[in-house]
């Protein structure tokens, strides 16, 4: 109990944190590199919601307009939300997780870092040395022929942060495969971890379809040859099937590991057994699978094939069902559970309600005709955003909450904390839902201007905005706070019987100072659970 | 790592993959109608067959690397399937 050094505490050094291989302290370098992404993406969000506050163009042109969305789209994307719970949380938790002192292959695990932080960059050269204006999606012909800003250097930052999370998830694969503590089994695993090793497969399988398809789209625009341009021999849908092949996957990266999260809360909150264990554990694997066969969707109005579109479109209702199944099994589970409203758990609960939106609207895009009548406008937009935002970012922020006292050693405010999760809840409402009924007027997306008849949904999108953004900065505070004076934390201060809370918080360096030894199946929770940790 | 291998062998494959590309450039050139795609795709595939038993070492055949190579074949597989629909049904 009272070994007082900590991997916090081991060594104070620069060179002992950027040279680490420590599982713990990477996670802590993604953490913040992270941060830092998501405001500069939320900056972005932030003009753009102040150009659509009136129907004219005041704020900036059109021009500019086009890299705002796309440098919103590529940071928030691929610099935030597919590395943001597998990189920070899950680097951190997995180990514990399963007992292990590390991951598989902690020099594996820094380099992951660097290479993410230098597609980073090079993003980011793109974007301050003049931007890019093809939208997040690269489409060609405009990528490859007529945009004229800095798509080959931006798609160069992707195409290398592409490789991050390609060892990011072997590291997982082979780690859960190999590395588990006596008596796990896999029907022990908690269900964060049979979530992430969905990711991780998607993330082996889809990403280098992905290196694949930016590296010819800017070989067509470099050397001219004809991949995507028809009149030199090329396809011009073939961008949009590739792309789309890792993109729908892609959008599963970044809900899974969140699907994943809220299954600890809810079961820890509600201080039961998640309902239907191995039906959860097999939907995620079932989602992986799945959604590489509905890429289609995305290319309804493309000139597509009416059979392909068919086929797409059905394949998209069945993806939803191992969703639906999950969102099922999360409200069983609330069902006569002893229900604790700590802070995590109010995540956890708005993630339920928003994810559902998402996920329906979802179903209104793969019927091909109200797609017509719907793509390309703001119903999309808040589809998406509803997943993930309204769904990825608040699991993140849910784990975060849940975690923080192992990954910190330190309490935060109960009241702050409640405070900022109902103000998320609430700001994303009023952000999103009026651009689902903007889109269903027929409100085109990425314009900067619009109608006037349109400006009262969007000023209360965004007035909903301007909250979001303050709830969005209060973890800032409060959590910054109590990283250096918060109240110490006990090791187990959820009285949570998984792995992660046997050690002392926060955990030593290598872990576990004995190899733990499993004996029962995860989620063994004992109701009487009072004790709500207070920041007095 | 028990079992290093000199990297005789990995130098010899990667010189190979330069000779096969060097004689997919050449091939290239000499007009053979449809068979240029044809002859362009078996010596890419023979490229693709050194790559994975060679660099990826998936001739210890062990069952679980074989899997994920196997999915990966597969998840190709469909990537085809489902895009070649599309090409195939359009009208
Ligand atoms: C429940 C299953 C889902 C279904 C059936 C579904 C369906 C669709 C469809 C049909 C579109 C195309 C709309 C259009 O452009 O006309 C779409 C767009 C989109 N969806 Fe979903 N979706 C689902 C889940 C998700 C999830 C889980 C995410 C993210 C985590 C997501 C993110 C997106 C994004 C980012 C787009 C827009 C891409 C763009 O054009 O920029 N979707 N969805
Ligand atoms: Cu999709």
């Amino acid at each position: 109990m009272m070994s007082d050094t900590n991997y916090l505490t081991t060594d104070f050094t620069l060179r002992s944190w950027f040279l680490t291989t420590d599982h713990k302290r990477i996670a802590i370098l993604y953490f913040a590199s992270l941060i830092v992404f998501f405001f500069i993406g939320g900056a972005a969000a932030t003009l753009i919601r102040i150009e659509l506050a009136t129907p004219q163009a005041d704020l900036v042109s059109s021009d500019v307009y086009n890299r705002l969305f796309t440098m919103h789209g590529i940071i928030m994307v691929w610099f935030f939300l597919i590395p943001s719970i597998p990189n920070t949380l899950g680097n951190f938790i997995v180990p514990l997780m399963i007992g292990a002192r590390d991951l598989a292959f902690p020099r594996l695990n820094l380099m992951s870092w660097y290479i993410f932080m230098l597609g980073g960059c090079t993003t980011l050269f793109a974007i301050f040395a003049g931007g890019v204006d093809t939208g997040w999606t690269f489409y060609t012909p405009f990528s490859t022929l007529y945009s004229n800003s800095y798509v080959i250097v931006a798609a160069a930052g992707v195409f290398i942060a592409g490789f991050s999370s390609i060892l990011t998830g072997l590291n997982f694969i082979v780690t859960i495969h190999r590395l588990r503590a006596p008596g796990l089994t896999w029907y022990r695993l908690p269900l964060f971890l049979w979530s992430l090793y969905a990711t991780s497969v998607i993330l082996v399988l889809a990403t280098p379809v992905l290196a694949i398809t930016l590296l010819l789209m800017a070989t067509e625009r470099f050397f001219g040859v004809g991949i995507f341009d028809p009149r030199i021999g090329g396809d011009p849908l073939l961008f949009q099937h590739l792309f789309w092949f890792y993109s729908h996957p892609a959008v599963y990266i970044m809900i899974l590991p969140g699907m994943g999260v809220i299954n600890e809360l809810i079961s820890c909150f509600s201080r039961k057994q998640v309902f239907g264990y191995k039906f959860v554990a097999w939907c995620s694997l079932a989602i992986a699978a799945v959604g590489f066969l509905v890429w289609g969707h995305h290319m309804f109005v493309s000139g597509q094939s009416l059979v392909a579109s068919l086929v797409f479109s059905f394949m998209s209702f069945i993806v939803a069902v191992p969703s639906a199944i999950k969102v099922f099994n999360w409200t069983a589970t609330l069902h006569k559970g002893s229900i604790h409203f700590d802070a995590p758990m109010l995540y956890a609960l708005g993630f339920i309600g928003l994810f559902t939106v998402g996920g329906l609207t979802g179903l209104f895009l793969a019927c091909l005709a109200y797609d017509v009548h719907a793509t390309d406008t703001y119903f999309v937009v808040a589809h998406f955003h509803y997943i993930m935002v309204g769904g990825m970012v608040t699991a993140y922020f849910g784990g975060l909450h849940y975690w923080w006292p192992k990954i910190t050693g330190r309490l935060y405010s109960e009241y702050w904390a409640r405070t900022a999760a109902v103000l998320i809840f609430f700001g994303f409402n009023l952000t999103f839902f009026p651009q689902f009924i903007l889109g269903a007027e027929g409100m085109p997306r990425r314009y900067h201007v619009y109608p006037p008849e349109f400006q009262v949904w969007n000023v209360l999108s965004s007035g909903g905005a301007t909250i979001l953004a303050v709830a969005y900065l209060m973890p800032l505070f409060y959590l910054g706070y109590s990283a250096f004076f918060g109240k110490r934390a006990p090791a187990n201060p959820w009285d949570a019987p998984g792995l992660e809370w046997q050690t002392s918080s926060p955990p030593p360096e290598h872990n576990f100072t004995t190899q733990p030894v499993v004996t029962r199946d995860p989620y063994q929770y004992n109701e009487a659970f009072q004790a709500e940790p207070q920041n007095a | 790592m028990t079992d290093w291998r000199p990297p005789l062998a990995l130098i010899g494959a990667w010189l190979g993959l330069l000779a096969l590309l060097a004689l997919t450039v050449t091939l290239a050139y000499v007009p053979l109608g449809a068979g240029n795609a044809v002859v362009a795709l078996t010596i890419g595939t023979i490229k693709a067959g050194l790559v994975a038993t060679i660099f990826m070492e998936l001739w210890h055949r062990r069952g679980l690397t074989l899997v994920f190579a196997g999915a990966g074949l597969f998840w190709l597989g469909i990537l085809l399937y489902l895009g070649s629909m599309d090409f195939l049904t359009r009208t």
